[in-house]
């Protein structure tokens, strides 16, 4: 019988086309591709801890993009920042069925694992907007504009180019709560940051410590005209629901003074 | 800054201007090169959602509710007995930039009562915009509204600030207009249309030689209709809208189903609920007209004065059409796949895309996501099953009726329970 063999990598994309890289230079038939802390041993499977090459990883990349539409390249690199569970084994498989085939088949949804994967890009690309949308800067006493929040899945690097061709010209941090990293403009680049944070810095309101005087100020006029332009006459709170689900409430200044 | 004041000011500003419904930021070209701040190149982005579940994307606000006018469904009209409040210039700048770096909106809106005479105003709405761009180099969006009667020289100036320039026409027919606003004239509001539209094309033209030329008004031009306030038929309002669309080039024009907002004998009353399925209704005939490639007589004329309130319009028009139908979904060519009821842009690219590969069957296309609870009426595909016969286009309604269900479904009920 072939040995099954289980992946851990770093939880990268890189690491994780190095995975890719590496099972096809060792034939392995891979039942699994973990990020190393999600690793159980199990018996009658062999586990490779893959280590991250950059090298490898790049070459794995070139040529799916000989043999996919930017689309379809768009999808496996959203999907993968999705961090469903079990998403690699999805990548994995969409990556060989473009690699196996002479022309591009990364539009083929009747493709279990192609569609399974645009359907997750779906997902990230929405959460990508909404965070867009939904980020709200508090100035801070060191004039750098900082939000906090937590999205369903790990949209910041997608969101960079976005936020730093709107605001070049003020320092700000966007910093991801639940994944405990963050995105920082200094004028110069985006970087990325990883803070010790005071759980007083919150989500929203502005505590003097760090706040400027003027934030608390703003936030309520903000959320004056919140108030102020609703119909009520046409109040339809469904509707609202829908396009402002409440799991995002906790970081929005108009809903959370 | 006054706080306090600006405020309270922006309570009565934004509540006055809440009744503008246009509320996009998008199709502008403004891309942020210069460092500064914003960057109106994408798509616009809906910032957060009102309790009546409209988007909120730009600070929509009057610089006034001052006004000489008396226009009767106004909530600023010289008559109305409410307090009264002006932005500063400098105000309205700060709030937007300060709203800007927060990331709250995408850009202004500013509209205005009207202070003493339209250029006065007008001259003052410019001034905002001029220092956003000028002195803060701002590139977000910028909507402002184009007093009627203004002039043309201030037309001309106002398009290179501003993303999009408006003028509500508010009301669709000429004589109601003379009823409920007696102090405007049509021509008011035509005559700043006409020199937006005439300046856009100019400054493409010129842009086409020269590459500095400024932009000017990118994001074109809109208008408004209150709905329900004078009695218009929906003839009468999407015959309108066509002549703005087909006459000035208008990106979009806006349904506002009138909310009584006055006492007045010639107006709704107090209490009359606000028409949401009739501006619903219109918004989706504005649809079929500009993305569906239907013309505004097809859908509305002497026969039929009014839109049906119980099924869209699409399928209205299918209803009244059946000898078109079915149509073969494998083979019909595009422009009527597009008018087979329930099957929407998307579903008709998707489908044009799949035939491709394969012959399409019932299956197939509930997959792709289309209305199969109407659509199945109108098509055959690959499948030996029909759905129905020959039944009558009264039957077949009720029979879609029956099996759908749609938002305004408790309004428009089209049984009654006798119980």
């Amino acid at each position: 019988m072939e040995q099954q063999a289980v992946l851990s990598y770093d939880g990268t994309l890189e690491g994780f086309l190095t995975c890719v890289f590496t099972a096809y230079e060792e034939k392995l038939k891979v039942v699994a591709i973990n990020a190393s802390e999600n690793t159980t041993q199990q018996l009658f499977t062999a586990s490779y801890e893959v280590i991250t090459h950059s090298g490898k990883a790049k070459r794995v990349w070139l040529s799916l993009k000989k043999k996919t539409s930017a689309a379809g390249l768009r999808d496996l690199k959203w999907a993968f920042l999705s961090e469903i569970s079990q998403m690699e084994m999805q990548l994995y498989r969409m990556i060989r069925y473009i690699l196996a085939e002479n022309v591009p088949v990364d539009r083929d949804f009747s493709h279990p694992a192609v569609l399974k994967v645009a359907q997750a890009a779906k997902k990230v690309g929405r959460e990508k907007h909404r965070m867009e949308a939904f980020v709200r800067f508090r100035r801070t006493r060191d004039e750098v504009y900082f939000a906090a929040i937590e999205p369903d899945f790990n949209v910041l690097p997608l969101i960079k180019s976005h936020f730093k061709n709107r605001y070049a010209d003020q320092k700000w941090i966007i910093y991801d709560l639940k994944r405990n990293f963050g995105i920082a403009w200094d004028l110069a680049a985006v970087n990325y940051i990883s803070l010790d944070l005071d759980p007083e810095v919150g989500i929203s309101g502005a505590p003097e410590a760090y706040f400027h005087s003027s934030e608390i100020a703003f936030q309520q006029l903000w959320n004056q005209y919140f108030t102020s332009t609703n119909i009520k006459s046409r109040a339809n709170s469904k509707l609202h629901l829908q396009q402002l689900p409440k799991r995002y409430w906790k970081y929005l200044t108009e809903k959370n003074l | 800054m006054d706080y306090e004041r600006i405020k309270e000011k922006l309570s009565i500003l934004a509540d006055a201007a809440k009744y503008d419904v246009s509320c996009s930021s998008s199709g502008s070209k403004r891309k942020n090169t210069t460092k500064g701040l914003g960057d109106s190149s994408g798509m616009g982005i809906c910032h957060s959602y009102t309790e009546d579940g409209r988007c909120v994307s730009l600070l929509k606000i009057l610089l006034t509710n001052h006004c000489i006018f008396d226009c009767a469904y106004c909530v600023t009209r010289k008559s109305n007995d409410i307090k009264r409040a002006a932005f500063k210039v400098q105000e309205v700048v700060d709030l937007t930039i300060h709203f800007y770096r927060r990331n709250y909106i995408e850009g202004l809106f500013l509209s205005s009562g009207i202070f003493k005479d339209a250029d006065y105003t007008m001259e003052r709405l410019i001034q905002v915009a001029k220092k956003l761009r000028l002195e803060e180099n701002f590139n977000g969006y910028i909507h402002l509204k184009s007093i009627p009667g203004a002039s043309d020289e201030l037309m001309r100036e106002a398009g290179l600030y501003a993303d999009r320039l408006s003028v509500n026409i508010e009301i669709p027919t000429k004589s109601g207009l003379k009823l409920l606003a007696p102090d405007k004239k049509h021509e008011d509001f035509i005559k700043p249309m006409e020199k937006v539209k005439n300046e856009i094309i100019q400054y493409k033209q010129e842009s086409l030689f020269i590459k500095s030329t400024p932009k000017y008004a990118p994001a074109g031009q809109s208008t408004q209709m209150i709905v329900g306030a004078s009695g218009e038929s929906d003839r009468d309002i999407m015959y309108s809208a066509n002549f703005f669309y087909k006459k000035y080039n208008m990106k979009r024009v806006y349904y506002s189903g009138y909310v009584p907002v006055a006492e007045d004998p010639r107006l709704p009353a107090l209490n009359s609920k606000v028409p949401l399925l009739r501006e619903n209704r219109l918004y989706q005939t504005d649809w079929l007209l500009r993305f569906y490639g239907f013309d505004i007589r097809e859908l509305l004329n002497e026969q039929n004065l009014n839109l049906d309130l119980e099924v869209d319009p699409k399928l209205s028009w299918a209803l009244r059409n059946r000898h078109l139908f079915p149509v073969n979904i494998n083979r019909v060519e595009k422009q009527l796949l597009l008018r087979i009821p329930g099957i929407g842009l998307k579903s008709v690219n998707k489908i044009v895309q799949a035939r491709k590969f394969r012959k399409l069957n019932w299956e197939h296309l509930s997959k792709i996501g289309i209305a199969m609870n109407r659509a199945k009426y109108f098509i055959t595909c690959d499948s030996r099953e029909f759905e129905v016969k020959e039944p009558s286009s009264e039957y077949l309604k009720n029979v879609i009726l029956k099996t759908s269900s749609g938002k305004f479904r408790k309004e428009t009920g089209t049984q009654l329970s006798l119980f």
